[in-house]
């Protein structure tokens, strides 16, 4: 390294500082520390005792962990694909010149900025079984109204339709994307005579990939730790059936304060998480183009 | 063609609606007086609107309490973010140096690290400072780096600016915090909106951080107090829903203001 190099060096480290210590003491030590009271017994009172892989067995064991892991991946595989279509669908509608198009992108933009309690108290009175604005509809139109969030089997449906409200995030991002396609390749596609849906297919999608890759990686890491809309609308129930890992890990931390256990679950979470995203990466060389 | 445009509209008008439906709903809820409240058919707005409700919930609800305390939180998170998150990212972006690369691919990974997973030690962190019931856990992690999305993004935005107006700079004599301060920061504008938005949202709502560091209900910031309170008062929907009105207004009239640069804003070509 010359002069030159090393006082760049130092320069770009004195800027970058902030992160650095932010990364060291909330990220690279808290990632060391939990794994090893992963391999505790530990409720903060007393000092942590070594138990080796007991806790990860323990895990194998516990019916409500499994439960909660696959309540989390069904909340997963519901969010991510149906927040992708409605999310994308919502860009493409609005990608044309339309004076009104600030207006209906806000308008959808909003429910995604609402305080959760808000939005969940809304949910509750909308989905309410036999006062609720949307059995009423169902009603008048003589469909059998389910009983949604009372129902072992309606609620977490009832949480994952509840949570489009919440899409406006990702369809700004996708018609930040859809902006950055060239007009032109509409234009001479338009020429040689192609249709609508053949255009969206050959020249839309394939330019979006890189967002959606984006898009699955970001939403799958979001839904996989899905905590405030089962928190408050239901608190996991009814017979823990929208229980979801975080909310597991967060009751065994700082309800039954099982410190070393909750660990043990958060390294299953990020295992799986990491499970997901390399699928996504290894896949993603023969989707996603990167080129105009 | 014309049809399309007929039926886009149709479309966009009807998903509009759906999208705006929880408000008007609430807001309906927030003005029916207590016997219109089990109505049948249900009606969105009622006949005499009864505003009683709001300074009902101001009465029950400590709302003013929590208010302030997410005022703190917030404007804390919003300051550190736009201190320290635009510093980062010029590190990132206008100095070159060997190992960038490096420690920019580990803040960008650290996106996909769980936060259950740096959950408890952080939490136990805190309580080794001492600093658990006060706002400090809260606000003081937005100081150090700003969150590595903010960072991506405004150094998306710095990545645009070229670097021959940097250098023209320099040969004038500008330092490199003269340069930031006068170059960078006043051009970054719609970038810093942005995340400003995002960053004021994300902590008016951050319900999980509160919940886990605050104890005393005197704390509580809005987001963490009122569905506390609104179990207990669960019947009173009016109320609750004029009291849910109130915690809106001051993002919507956040929103509104920062909205125009939320498309601006958005550079995520460069997402590789």
């Amino acid at each position: 390294m010359t002069k030159k190099d090393l006082r760049n060096f130092f320069k770009g480290i004195l800027f970058i500082s902030p992160w650095l210590l932010g990364f060291i003491i909330f990220t690279a030590y808290p990632l060391f520390s939990s794994f090893y009271l992963s391999l505790t017994r530990y409720n903060v009172t007393m000092k942590a005792k070594w138990v080796g892989f007991e806790n990860y067995i323990k895990l194998f064991n516990d019916p409500l962990f499994w439960k909660s892991l696959k309540n989390t991946l069904i909340y997963a595989a519901g969010l991510v694909p149906i927040g992708l279509v409605v999310a994308l669908g919502i860009a493409i509608l609005l990608n044309k010149p339309m004076k009104e198009v600030a207006f209906y992108r806000a308008s959808i933009y909003m429910p995604s900025i609402v305080p959760a309690f808000a939005f969940a108290a809304v949910v509750t009175w909308f989905f309410h079984p036999y006062l609720g604005f949307v059995n009423k509809i169902l009603e008048a139109i003589g469909i059998p109204a389910p009983l949604w969030l009372s129902s072992e089997k309606w609620v977490k449906p009832t949480i994952i339709i509840a949570s489009q409200w919440g899409v406006g995030g990702a369809m700004l991002i996708f018609s930040a994307a859809l902006k950055d396609i060239p007009k032109e390749l509409y234009e001479s596609a338009l020429i040689d005579g192609a249709k609508p849906f053949t255009m969206f297919t050959k020249i839309t999608l394939p330019l979006i990939t890189p967002t959606i890759l984006y898009y699955l990686v970001t939403s799958t890491i979001g839904a996989l730790q899905i905590f405030d809309l089962p928190m408050l609308l239901t608190n996991g129930g009814p017979a823990n059936s929208s229980l979801s890992l975080t909310m597991y890990i967060y009751r065994h931390a700082f309800t039954y304060v099982n410190m070393g256990y909750a660990s043990a679950m958060a390294w299953v979470l990020f295992g799986l998480t990491a499970i997901f995203i390399a699928i996504y990466f290894i896949t993603s060389k023969r989707w996603v183009h990167y080129q105009y | 063609m014309k049809k399309f445009y007929i039926v886009r509209r149709a479309l966009l008008i009807l998903i509009v609606f759906i999208y705006l439906l929880p408000f008007i709903w609430t807001l309906g809820t927030s003005l029916k007086p207590d016997r219109e409240l089990l109505e049948y058919p249900p009606r969105f707005f009622p006949e005499n609107p009864d505003w009683s409700n709001y300074a009902k919930a101001l009465k029950k609800f400590p709302f003013l309490m929590y208010l302030k305390n997410s005022v703190i939180i917030t404007v804390g998170n919003v300051i550190g973010v736009l201190i320290s998150a635009p510093l980062v990212a010029y590190g990132f972006s206008k100095i070159n140096w060997k190992g960038r690369e490096i420690f920019f691919g580990i803040m960008m990974s650290t996106i996909m690290l769980p936060g259950a997973v740096t959950m408890i030690p952080v939490f136990l962190i805190f309580r080794k400072l001492g600093w658990i019931d006060t706002f400090l856990p809260l606000v003081v992690p937005a100081f150090l780096g700003g969150g590595a999305m903010n960072v991506f993004l405004i150094r998306q935005f710095f990545n645009t600016i070229p670097n021959e107006l940097l250098e023209a700079a320099r040969i004038d004599g500008a330092g490199d915090l003269k340069i930031f301060f006068r170059i960078m920061l006043p051009m970054s504008k719609p970038v810093l909106a942005l995340i400003s938005v995002f960053t004021f949202v994300g902590s008016w709502n951050n319900y999980m951080g509160p919940l886990i560091y605050l104890m005393s209900e005197e704390k509580y910031p809005l987001a963490l107090g009122m569905p506390t309170f609104m179990s207990r008062y669960g019947t009173y929907w009016n109320q609750a829903a004029a009291a849910s009105i109130l915690t809106l207004i001051p993002t919507i009239v956040f929103f509104l203001f920062a909205q125009k640069y939320l498309i601006e804003g958005i550079k995520l070509s460069g997402f590789k």
